[in-house]
């Protein structure tokens, strides 16, 4: 067998107070599609950052086409042909498609002077590599975020890659952006060009890698061809343990009155008279493609959109013009972006926890401080939130640990509905777990209706008792959550087109 | 989309169809508005706002901000006035080097700061305006330099003109386009123009993607302190006195120019030609305020609007943009 493009060998990286890898080993070999499966902290992040020489390490050899590398930082990365796409994507919003994707190769060459003509050629060959059209004279700024993601790509592969490491490439895009892509990623696959991909949703990578390397605390625990895993057995390497999967039983009386009841919900012409009822206790799940609507359905019943229809809560009408309005009525709502829309990342837990339910912790105009600490260290308990104290700003807590917060933020303000857009999205196994259980829990003891909007499948069948899929803004179908089966749902989801 | 579209959308395209419809209404309120030496009065007001308004919007590119340039230019004005008068030297050359290099060092201290202690720009610029000024008037001098005092090769220099079907044009139109096409090129056709840009759309990024990013900062500021010092001692050449207390309130008219001319305030965009707009757009509301006879005061309202309905525009349409 030929030599791994890259290899680790008993690698050790140690940060103060904990060993973030433990003499792992791990190899990559040219045009294999490899996963890394892991909760956060696992020990993923910093392979990768290890792999693209921006984290030295400890203990242990790092291998090149089977040859010893001693001093490997990001130059020597890039020369050694990895290329890695973060998150972010790191494009200018404000450049053209053409500069974004020309600018590493015209700053490579050192030349003083751009050449708009060149410029243009060397966007358009970036892209047609990858056999896409996007206008080259578009601002990146305009495109959607899958377009971004393959603007990233073509970039990445305008040096002579021969390793690209995706970080969470799929959480912002949708079932058919996923699947295109896959096809990309398969292309590049054909071209010799190895991939190594971070992800959080198990569907997917066992549909697209060949291998999945699982880790645990800084240890590799499991290594394999797909073919030999399935769900349940990444799961338990994950977390070290199973994660049981009991579906979300509704024992209510659909005949009583709803707690919110909706009647010809429009907004603009994204949402189109929508009819819509949750009872007491019930957790109903809404999915359908980007721009089906349903984030302004969300929006809507949660003031932060003008529409018309009947919106009436325990059979009292609303009047929803604003955050406010819902807030008062007892409607909450947790975003889809948390960082944008939820959490205040640079104040402590505390502050973040009490938010929304601020006249809770108050004495007259004043703030009563040992009454907003009992509330903040309730929720944190009640939540799960794994931090040392209340006092730690919300940016430094984990992703599974930030959703909790924003949760137990409306919970405080104890509401009727719950609205839910993207509740797990970028949260790992165990967290996600966690979340699903308490939401589970509230809806069953407290008679919180609870809307749950997500593209994450097993995660609807999970939780709710009913699933509606919405497409150009009407609900077109309503399915048992009981009986159905996730490609089912798939399968209905592609035929939304 | 068509080319045509996408000028329209383009918001230079905007600046100059208001522009051309101000000019008409103004044109049918005040016939005379429309006279050689008229018109001609009026590109002479842009050269110098001009030119700062060029230094602004590099550092507005860049995603900062530069409230400095007019204690830097009247510094530079003022130094190297005191500087000929005494050494009596008589020339125009090395006297613009002079104050040029002198902006040029107060720009880079700018950079320094802004760099190393990753400081606001406003602030850094602030107080770097209020130190420059307080050291002129305190160490230099406060005294106005006139006409009788100041050197005749500056005054001739700055007087030069071309005369077109009767009416004088002054050359320093030229040197005011010049400049701005030396500031095209070098912001869309070189690397270093670019990376401004790239810097301003995203730091973070503009590092990973390899750009030196601290040569980018000081390129910047440096350059911005160039103009601005450059752009001081033409000043007192085209009016014929250096007042070591010139150029207060300079700040928001440059400003509001650069913004009217469709640059972000959040930086990544912005135009020399859309700049040029502005500054024009900018210089006809004032000079039309004065021809009508509106008080002096009043101006200071209609720029700082300006500037506000200009801005709400740029991110309105940023907005728009990115939705």
């Amino acid at each position: 067998m030929a030599d791994p493009l890259i290899e680790l060998r008993a690698v050790t990286k140690r940060f103060p107070g904990m060993k973030a890898l433990d003499g792992v080993d791990f190899q990559i070999f040219p045009a294999e599609i490899v996963c890394l499966a892991g909760e956060n902290g696992s020990g993923k992040s910093t392979l990768i950052k290890i792999v693209s020489g921006v984290y030295d390490f400890d203990e242990g050899d790092l291998l090149i086409d089977g040859k010893p590398v001693a001093d490997f930082g990001p130059r020597a990365a890039i020369a050694a042909g990895i290329q890695v796409i973060y998150q972010d994507f790191s494009l200018f919003p404000s450049l053209t498609v053409a500069e974004n994707l020309a600018l590493n190769r015209l700053l490579s060459e050192g030349k003083a002077f751009v050449d708009p003509k060149r410029r243009r050629q060397l966007g358009a060959e970036a892209l047609a590599r990858l056999d896409v059209s996007i206008d080259l004279e578009a601002t990146v700024g305009t495109l959607s975020t899958a377009d971004r993601q393959i603007v990233a790509i073509a970039r990445a592969l305008m040096s002579d890659t021969r390793l690209l490491i995706m970080d969470e490439p799929t959480t912002a895009l949708t079932g058919r952006e996923v699947e295109r892509l896959f096809s990309i990623v398969r292309e590049i696959q054909a071209k010799g060009i190895a991939v190594l991909f971070v992800s959080h949703k198990m569907r997917e990578m066992l549909e697209i890698s060949e291998r999945i390397t699982v880790f645990r605390n800084g240890l590799k625990v499991e290594e394999g061809p797909t073919g030999e895993f399935n769900e349940a057995r990444i799961t338990r390497a994950m977390t070290g343990h199973d994660i049981g999967h009991e579906r979300h039983v509704w024992t209510g009386d659909a005949s009583k009155e709803p707690r919110l009841s909706v009647r010809g919900l429009t907004v603009g012409d994204t949402v189109r008279g929508v009819d819509l009822d949750l009872h007491r206790g019930e957790i109903v799940g809404l999915s359908g493609l980007l721009g089906s609507g349903r984030t302004e359905l969300a929006m809507a019943l949660f003031g932060m959109e003008p529409h018309s229809g009947d919106i009436r809560l325990d059979g009292a009408p609303l009047d929803l013009e604003s955050v406010q309005d819902a807030v008062a009525a007892g409607i909450a709502y947790v975003p889809e972006d948390r960082l944008s829309e939820g959490l205040f990342m640079r104040q402590p837990i505390a502050r973040n926890v009490i938010a929304s339910a601020i006249g809770r912790a108050t004495r007259g105009p004043f703030l009563d401080h040992e009454r907003l600490n009992a509330l903040a260290e309730q929720t944190v308990s009640d939540m799960r939130i794994a931090t040392p104290d209340i006092e730690k700003h919300a940016g430094q807590l984990s992703g599974g640990n930030q959703q909790r917060v924003v949760i137990g933020r409306w919970l405080l303000t104890n509401p009727k509905v719950l609205i839910l857009n993207g509740p797990t999205v970028g949260v790992d196994v165990g967290s996600k777990a966690e979340i699903h259980r308490r939401i589970r829990e509230l809806a069953a003891s407290t008679g919180l209706a609870v809307l749950m909007i997500s593209d994450d499948v097993p995660e609807l069948i999970q939780n709710c008792n009913r699933i509606l899929l919405m497409h150009r803004g009407e609900i077109v179908d309503q399915l048992d959550a009981q009986s159905v089966e996730e490609d089912d749902i798939h399968g209905r989801l592609k035929g939304l087109r | 989309m068509t080319s045509v579209s996408k000028l329209l959308r383009r918001s230079e395209a905007a600046v100059l169809a208001i522009l051309i419809v101000v000019m008409i209404v103004i044109g049918v309120i005040n016939p005379a508005f429309w006279q050689a030496d008229n018109l001609f009065n009026l590109l002479r007001a842009n050269v110098v706002i001009g030119i700062m308004a060029l230094s602004v919007l590099t550092v507005m590119i860049s995603g900062g901000i530069d409230v400095s340039f007019p204690a830097f230019a009247v510094a530079a004005m003022y130094l190297t006035v005191i500087a000929m008068n005494a050494m009596g030297y008589q020339g125009v050359v090395l006297p613009f080097i002079g104050a040029t290099v002198i902006g040029l060092l107060c720009g880079l201290a700018n950079a320094f700061f802004i760099h190393t202690f990753r400081m606001i720009p406003l602030i850094v610029t602030l107080g770097s305006a209020s130190v420059v000024r307080g050291l002129l008037l305190g160490l230099v001098g406060t005294s106005i330099i006139n006409i009788d005092r100041m050197p005749p090769s500056l005054i001739a220099f700055g007087s030069s003109t071309a005369e077109i079907g009767g009416s004088k044009l002054s050359l320093m139109i030229f040197i005011y386009l010049g400049i701005a096409v030396l500031m095209w090129l070098f912001l869309t056709r070189t690397m270093a123009g670019r990376a401004i840009f790239a810097y301003g759309d995203d730091a973070e990024s503009a590092k990973r993607v390899g750009f030196n990013t601290r040569r980018t900062v000081y390129l910047v500021y440096g350059l911005a302190g160039a103009l601005a010092g450059f752009a001081g001692l033409l000043h007192a050449s085209m009016i014929w006195l250096a007042n070591p207390r010139d150029f207060v309130g300079y700040e928001l008219d440059v400003i509001a120019a650069v913004v009217l001319g469709g640059a972000s305030i959040f930086g990544g965009r912005g135009s020399v030609f859309g700049t040029i707009l502005g500054v024009f757009m900018l210089t006809l509301i004032k000079n039309s305020l004065i021809i009508m006879r509106i008080d002096n005061t009043w101006q200071g309202v209609v720029v700082g609007c300006v500037i506000v309905i200009a801005t709400a525009l740029t991110a309105w349409r940023d907005r728009k943009a990115l939705v």
